[in-house]
């Protein structure tokens, strides 16, 4: 096992971001389709959710610490490709840049989120629908989430595919075929799930 | 009267190690059925360029010209692939070619792949039957099985995966697909399976197989058709197994 660090690290990484962050993407996505059924509905699930016991612990563990690792370590394999799209045109090389770039845009777009709603919170501002409604009812800032969810439920969705690999789940070029058309379905339908709500704040 | 046909190649040059590369043209007498190989001998013979200038030949590597050999590999129009078995009649002209920078540049088009052998070393790419008393045949390899592993064996360690995949540069010491695919292989056979453990712990160090960012680059380019990203993926099965061993102990090897 000496000298097994960055194999070690790497299969963090890869785990992380779906235990527990992408299970946490696709509960945080879910919750907030609430506000599509009105105000009262959104508030109870988001006062039930910030009600949690013990939240400060299951925020830590499940989500700061585990995608703070995801987020340093992924830059550092971002900015350690050399990206060639222009010369190998293939689908999944550009998967693999748009994985790239999607990872850096939500974690800009995740910083600011958590900064705009947790941190907020922790300086006394209440997270409910208003605050939702305050924030995307500026055109700027609406379309800065639309980016900014939509690439981290790219990362996600994509991420799933390439998970399947580093673990040699998906090891036949038929099952990760099969594996693409089921992650690019789920990119698809979160996103529906992700823009509806988006729309219902406004 | 009668205008002979010429070929236009735009060559990307340099001196030496260290210095900086530059283009240079030449116009090549066609002849039919010609491939990359024997415009680059034409130039060597008759070394003037498009200018009319008198230069010196172009330096690049050859050695079986029948795409067994691995050593002629260059980027021919973008792509990178092996000089003699590109036909200029089915290249867009004027040709482009360049070394794989993947590579250390000797010269011109001539590269330094020891990286790869190097790579070899490392993973002990090979059999070990060597002793000091005969062993005797070894165990048997079932058919289904010699014949995807003769698959990998087509390898001829020409380094186009490596110049074709985004994780293997100067930034990262990714030792690329070719070798991991080796892995494969030998782990395969019935008698190199014994030293399996040994492999799999090398490409789980330092710049191995977990550096693969699933590009597939790789399988794409591969001029012999390797199934390189399933070798990849089926490592990537052994070692989450071989890891799991590690670390909580077995007797399996």
């Amino acid at each position: 096992m000496a000298g097994n660090r960055e194999f070690f690290n790497r299969r963090l990484h890869s785990l992380l971001g779906v235990i527990p962050i992408g299970v946490f993407i696709v509960q945080h996505l879910i919750v907030n389709h609430f506000a599509t059924e009105g105000v009262e509905s959104f508030n109870k699930a988001a006062n039930f959710m910030g009600t949690l016991p013990f939240r400060i612990v299951l925020e830590t563990v499940v989500i700061y610490l585990p995608l703070l690792f995801h987020a340093i370590y992924g830059l550092y394999i971002a900015f350690t490709a050399k990206n060639n799209v222009s010369r190998f045109g293939f689908f999944r090389n550009w998967m693999f840049m748009l994985q790239r770039v999607s990872g850096v845009i939500t974690l800009i777009f995740i910083a600011w989120h958590v900064w705009e709603t947790r941190i907020a919170a922790a300086f006394g501002a209440e997270v409910n629908f208003q605050m939702m409604h305050d924030i995307l009812s500026s055109p700027i800032m609406f379309a800065f989430y639309v980016i900014g969810i939509i690439s981290a439920i790219f990362h996600f969705a994509n991420g799933l595919w390439s998970f399947m690999v580093s673990w040699g789940i998906t090891q036949s070029p038929r099952s990760q075929t099969i594996a693409t058309y089921f992650t690019m379905v789920v990119f698809v339908l979160l996103s529906i799930v992700a823009v509806q709500t988006l729309l219902a704040f406004v | 009267m009668a205008e002979t046909k010429t070929v236009k190649f735009i060559i990307q040059r340099q001196d030496n190690e260290n210095s900086a590369p530059y283009e240079e043209e030449f116009e090549v007498p066609y002849r039919p059925g010609m491939n990359v190989i024997s415009a680059l001998m034409e130039v060597r013979r008759n070394p003037v360029n498009a200018k009319g200038q008198a230069t010196s030949p172009i330096t690049w590597d050859m050695n079986c010209l029948e795409e067994v050999c691995g050593a002629c590999s260059m980027i021919i129009n973008g792509k990178p692939r092996q000089s003699c078995s590109a036909l200029v009649d089915q290249l867009e002209q004027p040709i482009r070619l360049a070394p794989m920078r993947t590579f250390p540049v000797v010269r011109d088009l001539q590269v330094d792949r020891s990286r790869m052998f190097d790579a070899l070393k490392r993973v002990k790419a090979w059999i070990p039957i060597d002793g000091t008393y005969d062993l005797g045949p070894g165990p048997r390899m079932p058919e289904n099985k010699r014949q995807w592993a003769y698959e990998l064996s087509k390898c001829m360690t020409c380094g186009v995966c490596l110049e074709a995949c985004p994780n293997v540069n100067s930034k990262s010491s990714f030792i690329g697909p070719q070798p991991l695919s080796q892995v494969r292989l030998f782990n395969a056979h019935p008698t190199g399976e014994m030293n399996k453990a040994e492999r799999l712990e090398t490409i789980m160090g330092e710049g191995g197989l977990t550096n693969c960012g699933n590009s597939q680059n790789c399988v794409q380019s591969c001029p012999k058709g390797i199934p390189l990203t399933t070798s990849i993926a089926a490592l990537n099965r052994e070692t989450t197994f071989q890891a799991f061993r590690n670390f909580f102990g077995s007797d399996r090897s």
